[in-house]
């Protein structure tokens, strides 16, 4: 069948060029660098996991990232990767009864964080709550709009990371792209997170964003005081969160959060759960405290309380 | 080694031959596969914010195909158990038809995790040595363990089995056995490890549940051996294969147990959630009844629900059971039915309304559903490959020849035969 | 002999002076960060704060005061100050409940206690002694700075109006953007 073998060649062939072409596409778009890709391309590719890293592949790394910022937003940007304060465990406090609503804090945690504009990402959440319901996340609303807040019959929930004690996000992570820090801080390497948003789907606060597309970070917004676990600028394709303000809060002195500095009515508190004369161990043994989904075991580092 | 080297030419020749009908198949799925990999290369350009999933809901369409197709996979078992286990003779030689599913569904697994994920160029970080497995704590690095280890599994049988049979050998039982038998708790940990890593999720009430992987299971053994049901009648009618009615029926009726504790162990839950009525309900009222007037998914999971209980009786009622109209129309129902209830119907749910009481409803976007298709059709590619090897190799049509180094093929009657069927049926 | 025994005098009274503030200095600080004693007698912490939001133009209050005759009888302000509508236990109390009477640059504490603006929180603290207490922990109202360095400190009245002291609602920031319009 003559006729048989040309149809089959010809059928053949098509596949053949379809499927190289494919290849070509896929390999390409899958970020893998090429042949005669410059030598730093190849260093962020083969990076090894933070904590892997010895002191001078760090240093090394932190400066390929310096450059790489400074040529892309065309200012001088500093990475650092302080490590923790000895004897520091981080703790927050929220006072259910001051907080307005305002959004203030979201904003300045966008500003210092470098959060994506566009798509816009938001680290923080407030919450609206009718003071029937109470603490009912059901009949929660993120997109109040009046005129003015506070609104009658309401009180606020500002929500971020609680950073637990014990993180179902850190758990979940198939290749330790997120861990606990010794200050009690949960940080993502982002050179290392493979972009699978299982901590996502585990973390019961929703204090976890992903990078749907290429971060929209305007230069002139830029923050250029970054750490590396922190506000530093991030890729696409990998998930970030709150980090406490990781490059404010672990120099000493560290200033206090983007957020605290934000809230106009004072409900924002933190400090060094381990002094037992600090502000949030104040709090825990002179308020009202309760964590939320306490029944989940997360043991959050983060307190709401009613100071009236 | 130059043995292998003709038998691999053999099934090169193999699969470069066939009907009009074999030819069309395989153009149009190479097509689909043509746009799913168009489809994944724009997603890659833009990233995943061309598929429609937000922080609210981090999962969707990929994953729930995911889901749905570890139970196809898984369901390999349940032709295995009474072929190998109890020797029984109708579904032995068919076994093979399933680890070969089992394979072609594992691969599909593999693909829509990968285009799942946002950093694919980063695979390696998954493979011990070169990066780090973050086992035993992540399920998902069970997963990643569990799901490579079934495909290799399967593989080796599927391809060991054709492999003795095309040298006209029998299997080494001391080297087979073990292998069938690890095959079966291989099954089923595939598929209680995907349950397991939703179930494992405390933030999520709605996956919470111990009875998941019960559940996982017992879907899987309907919508697995449906999907087998067709394509043996499929391959019964083009093929020397004869497939005996006696093993369909059982099969179906396999179905039909499998089934009603899938719908028992629903049964269990509802009641649990909505008798209880705690704030854990909301999850699955989404999905029943809708939530604050959002309401995607409620169509859709009671077309499954009236999909599977129809079935359900199709398959218990032995007179339905054993005819092949209402058997066909019952394993499509089945195949629907549970591609709903555990693909969108179990990922989504979890999911909405998210932690913090928001309500986003997810419908998957046009790319979503194109390289989904894409991956479907490289599902059925690679069947239709490994179907086209081990059939001949089943039905004695291509064996090594006398001289123990050369291939022998005796496709053209089949050729003819397969042919002449897809011309009548083209002419119908 | 007389003289050398001034001479020791001052030497052990320098060294002595140097081991205290040698000790002072290392002697972790007490009490509530960033609180520091101030010298003026009482044993009051100072709190370094912002300078209290005055009206522009208002203060020194004695500019206008000095010239007039203090009246002590308790009435409604008719000519001056008629902006300013109280509206914090009104019914008990008045002007120079908190005003010195005097000094018009001062306040005045229910002890008789004459402190200035910047110290108005003692004043506050008179009656609010839990908000107080939460203020110079740093739990009530807002505190900047370093969370393990030093702190600066808002008034009572950089937040809340003396007269009128609830807080006013203000205009919130935009709502975030809803998924649907995420593209």
């Amino acid at each position: 069948m003559p006729n048989e073998g040309t149809r089959d060649a010809h059928a053949h062939r098509m596949s053949r060029r379809k499927m190289m072409k494919g290849a070509a596409a896929v390999l390409g778009a899958l970020a893998i660098p090429a042949a005669d890709a410059p030598a730093s391309v190849w260093e962020a590719f083969f990076q090894k996991n933070f904590r892997e890293l010895s002191k001078p592949e760090l240093e090394k790394v932190l400066a390929r990232l310096e450059k790489e910022y400074g040529k892309r937003y065309g200012k001088a940007v500093k990475v650092k990767a302080t490590p923790p304060i000895e004897g520091v465990l981080y703790g927050y406090g929220l006072d259910l009864s001051r907080c307005i609503g305002c959004r203030r804090c979201v904003y300045g945690c966008v500003q210092e964080n470098n959060q994506s504009r566009d798509p816009q990402i938001h680290w923080i959440r407030v919450l609206q709550l009718s003071k029937e319901r109470g603490v009912d996340l059901e009949e929660a609303e993120q997109y109040y709009n009046p005129a003015k807040v506070p609104e009658k019959g309401h009180f606020y929930m500002p929500v971020q990371c609680h950073q637990c004690e014990n993180p179902p996000c850190v758990k979940v992570c198939p290749v330790q792209a997120t861990w606990k820090e010794r200050d009690g801080i949960t940080v993502v390497d982002y050179n290392w997170c493979i972009g699978c948003r299982y901590c996502m789907a585990a973390c019961p606060y929703g204090a976890r964003h992903f990078n749907w597309k290429k971060p929209g970070l305007p230069a002139a917004d830029l923050v250029t005081e970054t750490h590396y676990l922190g506000n530093r600028p991030r890729p696409v394709g990998v998930v970030e969160k709150c980090t406490f303000c990781i490059q404010r809060v672990r120099n000493t002195p560290g200033r206090y959060t983007a957020c605290v500095e934000a809230c106009p009515v004072g409900a924002r508190k933190f400090g060094n759960l381990l002094d037992p004369e600090g502000e949030i161990r104040y709090l825990i043994e002179n308020k009202r405290v309760f964590i939320l989904k306490e029944d989940l075991n997360t043991r959050p580092k983060f307190y709401y309380f009613y100071a009236t | 080694m130059r043995k292998i080297w003709e038998f691999f030419k053999g099934t090169l020749f193999l699969v470069s031959k066939g009907s009009r009908a074999y030819y069309a198949w395989m153009v149009s799925l190479l097509i689909l596969m043509a746009v799913g990999v168009a489809a994944y290369a724009y997603q890659l350009q833009n990233g995943l914010i061309v598929t429609a999933m937000r922080d609210e809901v981090s999962w969707g369409f990929y994953i729930s195909n995911f889901t749905f197709l570890v139970g196809v996979a898984a369901a390999a078992v349940l032709l295995v158990i009474p072929a190998y286990v109890y020797k029984w003779k109708p579904i032995k030689e068919i076994a093979v038809l399933g680890e070969m599913l089992a394979v072609s569904a594992m691969v599909m697994c593999l693909l829509f995790v990968t285009v799942d994920i946002g950093r694919p160029d980063r695979f390696w970080h998954l493979i011990p040595k070169f990066g780090i497995l973050n086992f035993p704590q992540s399920l998902l690095a069970w997963d990643v363990v569990v799901l490579n280890t079934y495909l290799i599994l399967n593989l080796v049988i599927a391809v060991y089995i054709c492999y003795k049979h095309y040298n006209r050998e029998e299997p080494n039982p001391n080297f087979f056995n073990p292998m069938i038998l690890f095959s079966i708790p291989a099954a089923v940990s595939i598929h209680t490890v995907t349950a397991f890593l939703y179930n494992g999720l405390a933030a999520r009430p709605f996956w919470n549940a111990s009875i998941l992987a019960p559940r996982f299971l017992a879907s899987a053994f309907c919508s697995g051996p449906a999907f087998m049901i067709i394509l043996f009648q499929v391959i019964r009618k083009y093929t020397r294969i004869d497939i005996k009615n006696e093993a369909v029926f059982k099969v179906a009726e396999l179905i039909a147990y499998s089934m009603f504790i899938n719908l028992f162990l629903l049964g269990a839950e509802v009641f649990k959630e909505f008798y209880s009525d705690t704030i854990h309900l909301a999850p699955m009222h989404y999905l029943f009844f809708g939530l604050k007037g959002h309401s995607n998914l409620v169509p859709y999971i009671w077309t499954a629900m009236i999909f599977n209980v129809t079935a359900f009786f199709l398959f218990l009622i032995p007179q339905t059971r054993e005819n092949f109209v209402t058997l066909n129309i019952g394993c499509v129902l089945i195949f629907v039915g549970v591609y709903i209830e555990k693909g969108m119907g179990l990922v989504i749910p979890g999911l909405v309304p998210d932690v913090l009481g928001e309500i986003y409803e997810y419908a998957p976007t046009g790319t979503e559903l194109l390289l989904a298709l894409g991956i479907w059709a490289t599902g059925f590619f690679i069947y239709t490959l490994l179907l086209r090897v081990a059939i001949p190799i089943l039905t004695g049509e291509f064996y090594v020849g006398d001289d123990g180094v050369k291939p022998v093929i005796v496709d053209t009657e089949f050729i003819r035969k397969a042919d002449a069927l897809a011309e009548q049926s083209y002419r119908d | 002999m007389k003289r050398e025994r001034v001479r020791y005098g001052c030497i052990l009274a320098a060294v002595a002076l140097c081991l205290l503030a040698g000790v002072a200095a290392a002697a972790p600080p007490k009490g509530p960060q960033g609180a520091k004693k101030n010298g003026n007698g009482a044993d009051h912490p100072q709190f370094a704060v912002p300078k209290p939001p005055f009206t522009p133009g208002i203060f020194p209050c004695s500019e206008c005061h000095k010239e007039m005759k203090p009246n002590p009888t308790r009435r409604e302000m008719k000519d001056e100050h008629t902006g300013i509508v109280l509206n914090h236990a009104q019914g008990q109390r008045w002007c120079l409940d908190c005003h010195d009477i005097a000094n018009r640059d001062r306040l005045r504490l229910a002890s008789g206690e004459r402190i200035s603006f910047d110290e108005s929180y003692r004043l506050c603290g008179q009656c609010h002694g839990d908000k107080f207490r939460d203020w110079r922990a740093g739990v009530h109202g807002k505190r900047t700075g370093m969370w393990n360095g030093e702190k600066q400190y808002l008034l009572c009245v950089h937040c809340h109006d003396p007269h009128d002291p609830r807080y006013k609602p203000i205009a919130p920031m935009p709502p975030p953007v809803r998924p649907e319009a995420i593209k």
